[in-house]
């Protein structure tokens, strides 16, 4: 065995806080060695991250400090190491990447002069070698037409293709370790597929070291060598992958990998009486105008949603599916109408067609959503409970001792505490949040609620309590959900109907057995494939490579194509 | 931690402002402000009874024998501006038209500030255009020349100084809080609010202005101290207060030509302006944090 590149121990981190300082990260100690891949995983809150800083020594000063252990590179001791000191080290031989591609760019530099200035921070090469050298990087990272990619700034560039430019000025100076934090969570999953793949081939050119940092139980699964589980700030658990997904030892890691959505293991969902149908879309479609030149013209559309129709009837989930751009989340908006749209939209029998915001009042009632971001939802200024009941004193339902007993019996309801409506929404967990929201959208009793990406930002075990709600709301109620969501793991553990979206359009749709177990459609196949499998024996599937996906926006007077969907079975339609 | 361990369903207005003006009062700095403006105010109030000579008189043994202001200390405890008239007096009696000024001139400025920053980020479209434009037209007219012309169209008084002021303070108000409204009416909360039905009325004034209040303060408070010099400015260009009225700003103005000979004719009336905005400021700052829930607790 070769000798480690990088040596953590007992490495502690505090924190100050209003009430005295705060350990969030204790004692943690791990070896890593060149060409292995190690992976920290954890929930929110469970120091990951935090690690990552420290190692980088980027915590954020002064409220964070390493209060004891030693980070090894090496033979050079980084703790305690200097500003100027660590330069020397950073991106030369310990290089990072980060979640938000976007932000980690400066929107104001070319690729070409971001890469640049890496590498001529550390001496990697003369001006005059720096143009090809970077080139040269970008086709180490597989982008497409790099030449053209080194004039363009980070806007002009996709997500994935931002996070290849990412890993291209992190490699720059090829570094022994390269520490990745969540580098694909902000990603499409067939992109992330596609960026997992490109690092896993850079280790092996390079033999670099990688710390990956996620709370992906798939991604651990698909990149690790070994694995530290961490929660709460300590190590629970450090296992080689293999040995861990067989026989976790600790309690905790049982449950965490219990609580993993496996796409293809959910159990068949129960067969429904057929409720009466209380949302059918005809024809939807939702255009966003781009308008430019002297007189603000229109220049061109972006077609976000094309003729889309679907119906769903009560007691039933249908659940759309699409990467990011497609369209999904505009359909959402689109139905509570807060986006202008086309088409026929038929709540509970009736028509919602050019009604203004007055007369659309009460079919909200019928109709309500649950946004992904729980904290976002939330006023930050107002008791949760005073959240909960204002949609109550809105549509005038309730008021006084009426108003309250409600209020209550919603906290109830979703798993609350009536004690925690005086409360602000700072003071809960995300999870708790998500319930907050989903106890808001109740309380008009609606037919049907819109779930956009909700359980998107919760981590896997509190996504799998507020999926149980969501199903026993279902249950008791009869209610109808229209589930959004990029998860197909999670789309399966929901779904009676699912609808494959790309572009604006749909290009499958049906039963969720036939469609995700019996996929007809290349995109819909090049989605299954790309899913990260929680399961380290497994191969991995093989991935179907598609043309690029294209774009929604098109000239004024043009459109795409619409997309005709044929019956392939009886519930089960794909485009052709 | 008082009010954030209170689980009792929180009572409307009335004691709740009950319950700021406790909390004000733990914090030593924001207690220091309220005790400054309280006691500005008493002054105002009750000038006539504690000012220790007649504010407009020319005391015979006001001015030295050369003329110039008498020192502070003795008869006259601030000393005597150039007219040999009682400092102390005058700044007694300038603290009503300071204050008038000040609070009444700001907060018109505050109002209408807001106001049109709120309405013109919430609503956007074309009421968004049309009023930022026009506060764009008031903010690049020259400031003083348009406080110039308004105080000569109308006759001189002191709520007119007051419309004055306000119509040239409202402007960054204006600018400041329409971009704020403008990023929060994108959040995620407010889209809750509209999917929920929630009236405009309700949105701008239950969800959006609770967020804008922090910036409203700020701007506020430090908007106290520009007025009261502003109103300085037009009484020296004579068309603000007028004389003998006295003023803060007025008394600075009038005895500027003895700035070296006699300094505490401007130190004095200066320290006064400087600490009426200090303690709009520190109850501001104060404010703003027991209004934001997620700072409870922390002094």
């Amino acid at each position: 065995m070769n000798q480690p590149v990088l040596t953590v121990r007992d490495l502690s981190v505090q924190v100050a806080t209003p009430s005295g300082a705060k350990m969030v990260l204790e004692g943690l100690s791990f070896d890593l060695r060149a060409g292995e891949t190690l992976c920290l995983a954890g929930e929110s809150g469970s120091g990951k991250s935090m690690t990552a800083l420290a190692i980088m020594g980027l915590l954020p000063k002064p409220m964070c400090r390493i209060a004891g252990g030693s980070v090894k590179l090496g033979e050079t001791e980084l703790v305690g190491l200097s500003d100027a000191g660590y330069r020397q080290i950073r991106t030369a031989r310990v290089a990072m990447i980060f979640q938000e591609p976007m932000t980690s760019l400066n929107p104001l530099m070319t690729v070409q002069q971001q890469l640049s200035e890496t590498l001529l921070e550390h001496g990697a090469c003369t001006r005059a070698e720096a143009p090809g050298r970077a080139l040269q990087l970008l086709r180490d990272v597989q982008l497409t037409e790099p030449d053209r990619r080194l004039k363009q700034y980070p806007h002009e560039l996709s997500g994935g293709m931002r996070q290849r430019v990412m890993i291209a000025i992190a490699l720059a100076c090829d570094p022994e370790v390269l520490i990745a934090d969540e580098p694909t969570t902000a990603l499409d999953v067939t992109v992330q597929a596609e960026i997992l793949d490109l690092i896993r081939d850079l280790q092996r050119d390079h033999g670099t070291a990688v710390l990956m940092i996620t709370h992906d139980m798939g991604v651990v699964a698909e990149m690790a060598d070994r694995v530290v589980i961490l929660r709460h700030g300590c190590e629970v658990e450090s296992a080689p992958v293999r040995d861990l997904f067989a026989a976790p030892q600790s309690a905790y890691a049982q449950e965490l990998l219990a609580a993993v959505p496996r796409l293809g293991s959910a159990p068949p969902r129960p067969a429904k009486p057929q409720g009466p149908t209380v949302l059918k879309v005809d024809d939807l479609t939702v255009r966003f105008d781009v308008t430019g030149g002297l007189l603000n013209r229109v220049t061109a559309r972006v077609h976000a949603v094309e003729g889309v129709s679907f119906d769903i009837r009560a007691g039933e989930t249908l659940a759309l599916v699409g990467e990011s751009g497609c369209g999904k989340s505009t359909i959402g908006k689109a139905l509570l109408g807060l986006v202008p749209w086309q088409g026929s939209v038929l709540v509970n029998g009736r028509q919602t067609r050019g009604m203004g915001p007055a007369r659309l009042k009460p079919v909200r009632r019928d109709i309500q959503m649950v946004f992904q971001d729980p904290g976002a939802s939330l006023d930050s200024r107002m008791t949760v409970g005073d959240q909960v009941a204002e949609p109550l004193l809105i549509h005038g339902l309730a008021s006084g001792s009426e108003l309250t007993d409600r209020t209550e019996h919603l906290f109830r309801r979703v798993g609350l505490s009536p004690d925690m409506m005086a409360r602000y929404p700072h003071e809960f967990s995300g999870g708790q949040r998500q319930r907050i929201n989903i106890a808001r959208a109740l309380s008009l009793s609606p037919k049907l609620i819109v779930a956009d990406e909700s359980v998107s930002a919760l981590d896997v075990s509190v996504q799998a309590q507020v999926l149980g709600l969501l199903q026993e709301i279902q249950d008791e109620d009869g209610l109808a959900f229209l589930f959004i969501s990029h998860d197909m793991a999670v789309i399966e553990q929901v779904a009676d109907q699912v609808m494959v979206m790309r572009l604006g359009q749909v290009v499958e749709e049906g039963a969720r057995d036939a469609v995700l177990r019996d996929p007809r459609h290349a995109y819909t196949r090049r989605l299954l494939s790309a899913v990260p499998v929680p399961d380290p024996t497994q191969l991995r599937h093989e991935r179907i490579e598609t043309e690029s996906l294209g774009s929604p926006i098109w000239p004024a007077g043009q459109g795409p194509e619409k997309l005709h969907l044929n019956a392939v079975a009886p519930d089960h339609r794909v485009a052709v | 931690m008082t009010s954030a361990t209170d689980t009792t369903p929180a009572p409307k207005t009335s004691r709740k402002g009950v319950r700021i003006l406790q909390d004000l009062l733990t914090r030593p700095r924001a207690a220091f402000g309220l005790f400054i403006i309280v006691l500005m105010v008493g002054a105002a109030v009750f000038a006539p009874w504690i000012m220790p000579h007649d504010p407009f008189e020319q005391s015979f043994d006001g001015l030295s024998l050369v003329g110039a202001p008498l020192p502070p200390g003795g008869d006259f405890l601030l000393g005597t501006d150039l007219l040999g008239r009682d400092l102390a007096s005058r700044l007694i009696l300038g603290t009503r038209t300071s204050l008038i000024i000040g609070v009444l001139a700001n907060g018109i400025a505050i109002l209408l500030g807001a106001g049109v920053g709120i309405t013109a980020g919430y609503f956007g479209g074309w009421v968004g255009a049309i009023l930022m434009r026009f506060t764009d037209l008031m903010m690049a007219f020259p400031a003083l020349l348009l406080a110039i012309v308004l105080a000569a169209i109308f006759q001189p008084s002191l709520l007119i100084v007051a419309l004055v002021i306000a119509m040239v303070n409202w402007v960054q108000m204006a600018r400041v809080i329409y971009t704020e409204t403008r990023s929060l009416a994108e959040r995620d909360f407010i889209t809750v609010q509209r999917a929920l039905g929630a009236g405009h009325l309700r949105i701008l004034l239950k969800h959006l202005l609770p967020h804008l209040l922090s910036s409203i303060v700020v701007f506020g408070t430090l908007g106290i101290s520009t007025t009261v010099l502003l109103e300085a400015t037009l009484s020296f260009l004579g068309v603000g207060v007028q004389p003998p009225m006295p003023s803060w700003g007025n008394i600075i103005f009038e005895n500027q030509t003895y700035f070296s000979t006699a300094p505490w004719l401007v130190f004095i009336p200066g320290s006064a302006i400087l600490l009426l905005a200090l303690a709009f400021n520190l109850v501001g700052d104060a404010l703003r944090d027991i209004l934001d829930p997620t700072l409870k607790g922390r002094h």
